[in-house]
């Protein structure tokens, strides 16, 4: 066993509980968008629902996807990819003004 | 066997933390992939808004939400077998790799279903049900048909690629100090999982 074998496997203590609980809020944020989406908000209801699925999205990354236990480097990586789609976003945005 | 293995496995070179960042590299594109299709979702969501709500009034909301329990459900699974073969239980870890498989079995019998109805129903891309509707619906069903397809072809991709993956924690492959391609497997299906977050609200819960 060298070093870079040890680096991965003794990170932390492998448990189940925080992953059980995880996916019991992912199974409550997804009642909230059905229920929610029956009320009529008007323009908000869109924003609603992508805000729900952007914190499940971000409970995924984090927890079952392990980027709270990774390198920086990993959480670089996202992010400069999560801002290049984020720049797309922006420029179609500004390009067909729909507000 | 077990000891020219462990007399093997000091030598041979491994770097897991490059191997899963190759692997975040490869979601990358997929993100871009879907990323694109759902810049063109909003463009049209927001040029034909009536026709995007009424269009998606089609669409079986249970059957959407059924869907993303069983895909949340089993990316638990799958996370709980990297777990277990941490734990060194490879029992466990096979048993949740199989129900993760079970999960996205019945993940793809209740789109083909879906699918079923919407087709007997005359609407499916070129169908003349659909062309005698307004260019809104047509291009929300277009949409439907291609990012929930794209979408379901990653999902049989997962699963083959977790046959494999349980295969080879069977054999010993994948094991309690060598488990990254269940990592790498499992991320891919996390992402697959990602999508469906998003697809949801924005195909089934527009009305």
């Amino acid at each position: 066993m060298n070093g870079e074998h040890l680096e991965s496997t003794v990170e932390h203590k492998p448990t189940y509980g925080i992953y059980i609980l995880v996916w019991l809020v992912l199974m409550m944020l997804t009642g909230v968008t059905v229920a929610v989406a029956g009320i009529n908000f008007g323009n908000i209801t869109v924003a609603t629902a992508l805000t729900i699925a952007i914190i499940k999205s971000y409970l995924v990354l984090t927890f079952f996807m392990h980027l709270k236990t990774e390198t920086a480097t990993f959480k670089i990586f996202v992010g400069v990819a999560l801002l290049f789609l984020l720049i797309s976003i922006a420029l179609l945005f500004s390009d067909y003004s729909f507000l | 066997m077990s000891t020219i293995a462990e007399h093997t496995v000091g030598h041979v070179h491994r770097d897991d933390i490059g191997s899963r960042l190759g692997m975040w590299l490869f979601l990358f594109t997929e993100l871009v992939l879907f990323g694109g299709m759902f810049l063109v979702y909003a463009v049209y969501r927001f040029t034909y808004q009536h026709e995007f709500h009424v269009a998606a009034k089609e669409l079986n909301t249970s059957v959407g939400a059924l869907n993303t329990i069983i895909l949340l459900t089993s990316s638990l699974t799958i996370v709980l077998s990297i777990i277990a073969i941490r734990k060194n239980n490879k029992f466990l870890s096979v048993f949740f790799q199989i129900s993760t498989m079970v999960l996205a079995f019945g993940f793809l019998v209740n789109k083909y279903f879906e699918w079923n109805i919407k087709i007997h129903h005359g609407i499916f891309p070129g169908s003349e049900t659909l062309l005698g509707k307004g260019n809104g619906e047509i291009i929300f069903f277009g949409l439907y048909y291609v990012m929930t397809g794209l979408h379901a072809l990653h999902v049989i991709i997962g699963v083959l690629l977790i046959e494999v993956m349980a295969g080879y924690t069977i054999k010993g492959r994948i094991n309690s100090t060598n488990y990254v391609r269940l990592e790498a497997a499992g991320l891919y299906w996390h992402l697959v999982d990602i999508i469906w977050i998003f697809l949801f609200p924005l195909f089934y819960l527009i009305t």
